[in-house]
This record gives structure tokens, sequence and C-alpha cells, in this order.
């Protein structure tokens, strides 16, 4: 039966079309997790159903002859599930009553968890599973077949993040749903013709779901979601809600009760708050557009520990970095600044401000004095040649998200020491760099971004650097203030006084008596004035050494600000649980080792699972391959190629200076040239003993570029940084293809060797490479955490050699 | 159950008995009480160091030992309602962990004579356990349903010293005004300062701070005999950031 498949062509169009969906459903899933629940935990259910992938290959290789003998109806029945999978099982695990917040406390909810991502592993299953059937099938074309898989997950991508701009994540759902049954209708042209049956039926199949009301498809967000939360107040509602990939925001107005969004307030403030409009970012991270037609002064923000700088200087020509809603604008105007730059990287949150909401704000994004600029932080202030008497860097991330370590996974290129010397570059002297952070207990990133500015004012060459550094605090909030230029006496004096009006601490200043310490907002004991003291001192290192948080600063290598977890400390937490310990946890990253340990067993039982069933039938007998070489050489590559992608769209972030640029053209390009990649070696692979030489080659051409990156990227950057954005996206692209390239070769060509020798083990094979991709996305984070992304990178090469010499 | 664990729960039986208002003879419910109790005790002396105790006031203690939780909690929950962790009421609510209660209680530092105010009333339960130690206590919740709820399994109990209001707690209640201890359970993203002006001279407020399942730390504001506002910010768990001397 498999020989006169050889002669016929493969179904590449429908290959390609259930890729694309399948990889843009991957990502549509992690955006509607994120609003269900907290993005963690998004990230570890999504990573786990894709053990679908690996799971497709333990199924194929014990159900092999069956699904061979009905190729094109297992086929197209596989296609057409995935599309209704795809939303029946979203459907499902949106029933499931799982309490992440619970699941310490609750032992039902580690079995909702599993339960979610079982029903989340079928799409992807049954999406893996015609692939990996068809490559099985056609043998003789797999490098086709992997190509048009390649190609069709790099248009997917590109696809999905487009399609997120356009529409709602539900009505994606739904076009997805519709366009597996569309690759379903297209694989029976391909296979069969006009003779196919059951057509009819699939596309009145398609119909009905694009006909769903997006209603039931609309992610219900957890009742203990922020949002959910303030919607039980009678009277609020949502009036508005805009999507993007980069969240959805929805828009609360609250008719009776005023919703009076004022963090860090001071306890002693009289200041009235105005009325607000909240503005939630997936259902979570709260701000709020101040009602201010007529552009008054609002008082009550020069009560929060972030107007500190106000009252020291007058600057006059200020920058505030994640401008969002608009407070900090608000506050520098109040202070009578004529030049303002805002920049805020959602573009949607401008519009609201600027359009939308416009009177309602006092168009304070179109008042005089205010510049907006659409950007990410980081790149602004790289590009740009102004300089400014202050930069304000305030509370980007709500507290509820900072406090429970979630942001402990995603990396932030914000408050790395090279960020700082950049902001830093930028002041001009005697002006100063405010940074303010929610305070936690014990604290950390407070005493994190002390350490990140002792450590860039070094770098910058400054020898004392506790001359140049400010820290005060309320009981909610801390600002730090890094001064080109050492304070004065007068400036002393004035923060002394700003905080003893408004019940705050100073925490740090030069000269500073150690009983100025804790005196309003008391600490048992004054951590904070311990810690500045000795981080500004000789002994900073080994006061990081011995504290029980990773207060060590970020890096752009590293660069996890938000990621303090020590594992020192975590025998001593646990014993805690009982009494309400857990928040000490820093969760992130215990989620990510726990994804880990499941991803490692459940990919054991389904690899070994073939081996042990079938290993006395003869065509599992070991010939010139071995079956642990298949394991070595498909569990390598598969864990290297995405620590390349991984690492590789981290590095060109620092570049295109867009987090969701960089991770769309990356991604895309990748994918793209390893699917050219792929199809170059189409012309080889009926030649075995080539294949050998082929493999090799790739490898080496993996590694020459691979290195040749690691050591050349930072400065090429540097030097092509001012390019504008399109001419820096085509050099990215330039980059990226030569290593793609050969990067999509190595597993074709070890494919077709298996596929020559030891037909009965492709699916086994692909099942193998599922698992390691799976793996490899979580062990890159913690490879990168520990070491950084350039360790990542290395690490990826030394498993591509390791894959060359497995089945050489 | 050893025999001295026994007795104690023999004569804290006999407490409850006598505390009148939410005690049956016959509580079902008396035991898993009794743990509970016996839980929160160890807890605090794991965390004695910061909470710079060994023991709770025995009347807070007392207080847990009378009200009857498992009657503020959904059906579906009274078998666990004893259990020293927080649950799901509905509506997005949550009752707290009873060991956060009775710390929060605790600090609170009330006498048989003082007039309480709770913003948050939520499923009743911080405001029992005030019941059973202040003249008065006035609570206020902003969600209806909840608000209505808890006031009804509140007067099933029999407390007629607490005055559930529906509403919004930010302007706290200007006639009662002023008190001798407030407690601030609904989540806000600052204290409100009106709360503070109407905190007594020498009163206490005490305010959790952290999600609905994972109290993350009690910020305690003290208004002394001059009106000067300081806060304690408590961790309710034994945790030194530091390591060795400093």
């Amino acid at each position: 039966m498999t020989g006169a498949g050889t002669l016929e062509r493969p179904p590449l169009v429908s290959i390609s079309l259930v890729s694309a969906s399948a990889l843009a459903y991957e990502i549509l899933l992690m955006r509607l997790f994120s609003i269900i629940q907290w993005h963690h935990f998004a990230y570890m259910i999504i990573s786990l159903a894709l053990l679908g992938y690996g799971a497709s290959g333990t199924f194929i290789a014990l159900a092999r002859p069956w699904l061979l003998a009905h190729y094109p109806l297992a086929y197209r029945i596989n296609l057409a599930l995935f599309g209704l999978s795809a939303i029946a099982c979203y459907l499902a695990a949106q029933q499931v009553p799982l309490n992440a917040e619970e699941i310490l406390w609750d032992w039902h909810q580690p079995l909702y968890l599993l339960a979610v991502y079982l029903l989340l592993a079928l799409p992807f299953l049954f999406a893996a599973t015609a692939v990996a059937l068809t490559l099985t099938r056609y043998r003789q074309a797999i490098a086709r077949v992997y190509a048009a898989d390649l190609l069709g997950a790099g248009l997917g991508s590109l696809g999905i993040i487009l399609l997120l701009f356009a529409v709602f994540p539900g009505t994606v759902l739904k076009l997805l749903g519709a366009l597996g049954l569309l690759a379903s209708l297209v694989a029976a042209r391909e296979l069969q013709g006009r003779r196919a049956r059951g057509q009819v039926a699939t596309l009145l199949a398609a119909l009905l779901l694009l006909a769903l009301p997006v209603a039931w498809l609309a992610p219900q967000p957890s009742p203990y979601k922020e949002l959910s939360q303030i919607l039980r107040i009678g009277g609020t509602r949502v009036i508005e809600e805009r999507s993007s990939p980069l969240g959805v925001i929805s828009v609360l107005e609250s008719a009776r009760v005023p919703l009076r969004h004022a963090p860090g307030l001071s306890l002693h403030s009289s200041a009235p708050l105005p009325e607000q409009l909240g503005l939630f970012t997936d259902a979570g991270g709260m701000t709020a557009i101040n009602h201010n037609p007529q552009g008054q002064a609002l008082a009550y923000l020069d009560d929060l520990t972030t107007a500190l700088p106000y009252y020291l200087a007058d600057p006059q020509r200020v920058l505030v970095l994640g401008a969002g809603a608009g407070a900090d604008v608000q506050q520098a105007l109040n202070h009578g600044v004529t030049q303002i730059d805002a920049v805020e990287l959602n573009p949607q949150l401008i519009e609201l401000v600027r359009q939308d909401h416009g009177d309602w704000a006092g168009n304070l994004y179109d008042h005089p004095a205010v510049r907006v600029h659409r950007g990410e932080a980081r790149g602004f202030v790289r590009h740009s040649r102004a300089t400014y008497d202050l930069i304000q860097i305030a509370l980007l991330d709500a507290f509820g998200a900072s406090s429970s370590g979630l942001h402990a996974l995603n990396e932030s290129y914000l408050y790395t020491v090279e960020a700082l010397q950049d902001y830093l570059a930028r002041v001009a002297p005697g002006g100063y760099l405010a940074i303010s952070r929610w305070i936690k207990l014990p604290p950390r990133d407070t005493l994190k971004l002390v350490a990140s500015a002792v450590a860039a004012l070094k770098a910058s060459g400054i020898t004392t650097p506790g001359e140049r550094l400010a820290l005060i605090r309320g009981w909610q909030t801390s600002t730090l203030l890094v001064k080109n230029g050492v304070f004065t006496s007068d400036e002393l004096a004035r923060l002394q006084d700003f905080c003893r009006t408004r019940a705050f601490d100073t925490a740090w200043y030069p000269g500073m008596p150690a009983d100025a310490a804790n005196r309003v907002n008391i600490f048992e004991q004054p951590y904070f004035y311990q810690a500045a003291a000795a981080l500004t001192g000789a002994e900073g290192a080994a006061f990081m050494d011995r504290y029980k948080f990773d207060i060590t600063p970020a890096t752009d290598d590293r660069p996890y600000f938000f990621h303090f977890f020590k594992w020192e400390a975590l025998p001593e937490i646990l014993a805690l649980r009982g009494q309400g310990g857990l928040p000490l946890l820093e969760a992130g990253y215990l989620v990510l080792v726990a994804t880990l340990l499941q991803a490692v067993i459940l990919s054991a039982v389904l690899i070994l699972l073939p081996l042990l069933v079938l290993r006395g039938r003869r065509e599992w007998q070991a010939t010139s391959v071995r079956s642990v070489q298949v394991v070595v050489y498909f569990f390598a590559i598969g864990l290297a190629f995405l620590f390349v992608e991984i690492a590789f769209i981290q590095k060109f972030i620092l570049f295109l200076h867009h987090p969701l640029y960089a991770v769309a053209i990356v991604l895309t390009a990748f994918l793209l040239f390893a699917g050219a990649g792929s199809a170059w070696t189409a012309r080889r692979d009926a030649h075995p003993r080539l294949a050998r030489y082929a493999t090799v080659g790739a490898v080496s051409g993996i590694a020459l570029f691979g290195l040749l990156y690691l050591l050349l990227l930072d400065p090429v950057f540097a030097a092509l940084l001012h390019l504008p954005v399109v001419l820096r996206i085509l050099v990215s692209i330039a980059l990226i293809a030569p290593l793609a390239f050969f990067m999509g070769m190595p597993f074709p060509l070890g494919l077709a060797r298996v596929a020559t020798e030891r037909p009965a083990l492709v699916p086994w094979a692909w099942g193998i490479n599922g698992c390691a991709s799976v793996l490899s996305a979580v062990l890159a984070t913690l490879l990168a955490i520990q070491f950084g992304f350039s360790a990542v990178i290395i690490a990826a090469l030394l498993l591509y050699a390791l894959a060359a010499l497995s089945l050489h | 159950m050893s025999n001295p664990a026994r007795l104690i729960s023999l004569i804290m039986g006999a407490t409850c008995l006598c505390a009148g208002a939410a005690a049956y003879a016959d509580d079902p419910f008396a035991a898993a009480r009794q743990d509970m109790i016996r839980e929160i005790e160890a807890d605090v002396k794991r965390t004695s160091l910061q909470l710079d105790k060994e023991v709770l006031d025995p009347r807070v203690m007392q207080a847990l030992a009378t009200v009857p939780r498992h009657a503020l909690v959904p059906e579906s929950l009274q078998d666990v309602a004893y259990r020293n962790r927080p649950l799901p009421i509905g509506h997005g609510q949550t009752i707290s962990q009873p060991y956060i209660v009775a710390i929060m209680t605790d600090l609170l530092k009330v006498a048989p004579d003082s007039k309480v105010l709770e913003v948050g009333t939520g499923s009743g339960y911080q405001a029992a356990i005030l019941a059973e130690l202040v003249e008065q206590v006035y609570t206020i919740e902003i969600i209806e349903a909840l608000g209505t709820r808890a006031r009804g399994h509140l007067e099933a109990l029999g407390y007629e010293n607490i005055t559930v209001r529906i509403g919004d707690g930010y302007y706290g209640w200007e006639e009662q005004a002023p008190f001798d201890g407030i407690v601030v359970t609904a989540a806000a993203s600052h204290i409100p300062p009106p709360l503070i002006e109407q905190l007594k001279n020498g009163g206490r407020m005490i305010v959790p701070v952290g999600s609905r399942f994972m109290v993350q730390q009690l910020v305690l504001v003290k208004k002394d005999s001059q009106g000067k506002v300081t806060t304690r910010q408590i961790l309710p768990v034994r945790f030194v950031p530091l390591t060795g001397e400093h």
C-alpha cells in the first residue's frame, strides 16, 4: 500500500493550511488563557497541551498499519477533527472550574488543571497526526511535506498577529476552526478528486462554525480577576473593548461608586480624586483615565511618591516612559513643565486617551506641551538625541501581577543595567532618572532596582554611586532617584520635607543617618536602608548573596528583572505553606519548573510506550540505525531548533525595539526559511549516503552562522541601530535567512534516513521531535534565567553537533 | 485525641455553651472548630517573631472558638468550613483564612466598649468575631447580594450588635465616627484617607494586602494619642529575608 503512495503527490496545500491553523491556534490559546487565567498558568497549560504533537507520533506508531491503509480518510478526518475540536475543546476547558489561586489549597485543582491541558492537547493531536501520517505515508517526499508544514506555520504565525489586530480572539477562534475544516475539504480535492464523500457535510460544518455567536466563544475571565471583581459592584459596566496581540483593553465606567484609582496615595492626602474611567488589560492590570475636561492641575498626583523630583528641582524637559492612561503626564503638567515627551507601546491605549475619551481627559495627549510617541521605551531612548531634566518611569505593572511573581518569566528590557545606562545618558547634568516600584514584603524589586542603578553608575565610571541615589517609600510604593550629579544639601532638605508632609519614609540619601530610616511606615527592620547602605557600599555582592531573594541586577542577556526566586529559600518557604507563606514563593519560576517536570514525565511515557509495545515486531528490529540513535538525534534537534529560535527572538527585540514586531518577524522568518531549507534537501533525500554528509554540512552551516552571530550581532546591531524600522526589519530577515535555511535541513534529512532504513520508526521520530520542542521552550527560559541567552545559543549549537554525531 | 487535648476541648466546648448567642448545645462542628483553634495556636507560635507574641489575646481565641463559621459559608462547603484556609463563597469573594482573621483581630487590640468599623463585610465572619469582642460593629458591603446574605446570616445567628450597610465604604460611616478600630478587607488601590480621619486617637486600622486566596502582608495603621499616624507592615509568616548578621 505504501508503495503506490510514493508516486502520488502529497497533499501539500492542506498540510500548509493545518500547520498554519495549528500554530495560530497555539498563539491564540495563549491570548485567550491570559484573559481567563493569569499569564503564567496560561503558559503552563499551553506548553503541556503542545505535547499533543508528541502524542501523535506515539498514536501513529501504535496504529500505523490501519491508519496507512485508510490514509485519505484518516487524514481528512484528522483535519476536520482539528477544526471542530479547536472550538469544542476550548469551550469544554472553559467549563472546568479551575482556579489557579486555589491550587495549593484544594486537591481538586491539580486535577482540573490536568483536565484543561488534556482537553487542549486534542486539537494539537489531530493536527499533528495529519502531518505525521503524511510524512509516514509519503516517505519519499518527506522534505517537501516538512517544508509545507514549516511554510504553513510561518504564515500562521504572521497571520495570527495581523488577525489579532483586526478582530477579537473569539472571532479568531471561529476562523481557525473553519480553516481546519477547509483544510479537510482541500485535502479531499488533493487526494481523491471530486469523488470524495463527506465534502458537503464538512462544508456545512465549516459554515456552522462561522455562524457561531461570538458571545459563546468570548473568554470568561476567572471570577478572581480584577475586572470580574469590579463588575460585581452595582452600576459598573464595560463600555468599550479593544483587542490587539498586546492584550484586550476594557474600558469600565462606574455610574454609582467612583473608581478612585490612586495607588501609593499618601495617608495624609486630602486632595479629592477626579472621576475616572477604568482601563483593564486582559481583565487585569487596572489603570484609569482621569476626568479632567478643563485640564486643571490634579492635586492628588502630588501626594504620590512619584511626585518627588518635582519638589527637588524645576524640570522643564520631561520624558515619561510608559505613559499609559496619562497620570504621569498630568503630574508633569501640574508643575508647569513645558516640554513632555510621553512614550507608550500600546497604540490602542493612546487612541483611547487621545480620541475616544479625549474630551473626558481634557485632551491631555493633545496638550501643546505634550508630544506622544508610539513605541517601546528602550528603543525611544536609544534613538533619541534629546536630553531631559527628568526621565520618569512609573508603575507600569499592576500590583497584583507584580506581587505574585507573575512576571517572573517575562523578559523585560526596561530595567536592565544596560537600560539604566541608556536612560542616564539622556539625563541632563543635574537632572534625574526616577523609577517607581511597588513595595513588597519582604522587599524585592525595589532592592534589585537599587542594585541595578549602582551597577549602571559604576559601569559609567562613577565610583561613589551612593552620592547620586535617593530612595523614598510610602507603605505601598517606592521611588528611586538617580541624579546626574551629586545631591545638594538643599535638595536633601526638600526631600525630607516632601516625605514628612506626606507620611513617606526616606530610605536612602547621601549622608542619611541610620536612625532617620523606618520612622513612619515601619518594618520589622529598616530593610530598605540596610539594603541601600550595603548595595552602595563595598559589601554589595555579599549582601546580594546573603539575601533570600535574587536581587542581582538584570542584564540584556539575562533580562529577568522580575525573577527573585532562590532555590536556597525554597525549603523554608514550603514549610510556611499552611500559614499562607506561599506568596513568598514567587510562583512564576516554580510554575516553569513544574511545567518542565510534567513535560519530562509525559514525554518519557509517550516516547517509551511504542518502544515497549512494539519492540517484538519485525519492523522495529534494529538495523543499521539503532532506536537510541533515533532518540538522540530527534531529541537533540528538537531542543536545538527552539533554543535558537527563542534566543534570537530575544536578541532581535533589542534591535527591532518592539517585542511584537520581533516575535512576528523572527518567528515567521525562521519558519519560512527553514521551510525553504527543508525543500532544498528534497532533491538529495533520495540518496541516503549523501544525506549523511548533508546532515554534517547543515550542522556546520548552523554552527558557523550561530557562532558568527553570537560574536557579531551586538556590534552589528549597535552600528545599524539608527536605521529606520523598515530597513532594520529587512536586515533582520537577511540575518535570519541563512541560519534558518540550514536549520530546516537536519529534520527532513534525518527522517528520510529513518524512512529508508527503518520506516516503522518515522512517526515515532516525529513524536520525539514534538516532545523535545515542548521541553525546549521551557528549558530555554530556565537556562536563560540562570545563564543568559548567549548560553542558550551555545547549548543549541552543541546539541546540533551531538545530533550530527549520533546519526553519522 | 490525646487526653489533655480532650480535656481542653471539653473546657472550650463548655465556654462555647456559655458564650450564648452563637452556641449550640449539640453542635456537630464543635470538634472541627477546636481543631481549627489548635492549628491557629500552632501557627501563631511559629510566627511569634513577626507577631511579637507567643499567643494571641485569649478573648480573640475564644471568639474564634465561638463563632459558627460553618453558618457563614455556602452549604456545600460546610464540612470544610473549619479548615485553616480561605474558601470561595460565591460572587468572586472568599471567607478569609481563620489564622489571618485571628491575627488581624488581635492586632486591632479592641476593648469590650470599642466601636469598630469594617469595610467589606463579605461572609460576615470577621464582623461576627468582632461582635463577640466589642460593643458595636458597623460593617459596609459594596456588593448588594453579598451584603444582604451576610446580614441575613448574622441576624439568624442572633448578632444584635452588628449593623450591616450596603454601599460604598470609602468615606466610612460618618454618623458613627470616630472608631476605635477599622478593618478594611475590601480591595482598594490605596488606604482611603477619610477612614484614617475616622480613626480615634489611639485607634488602630488593619488592612490585608494581597489576593483573595493569599494575603501577602498586613498593614497596621496606628494613630497615636497626638493624632500622629504610622503604619507597620507585617508578614503573617515567619520569614526573615536576610540571613546572618548585618
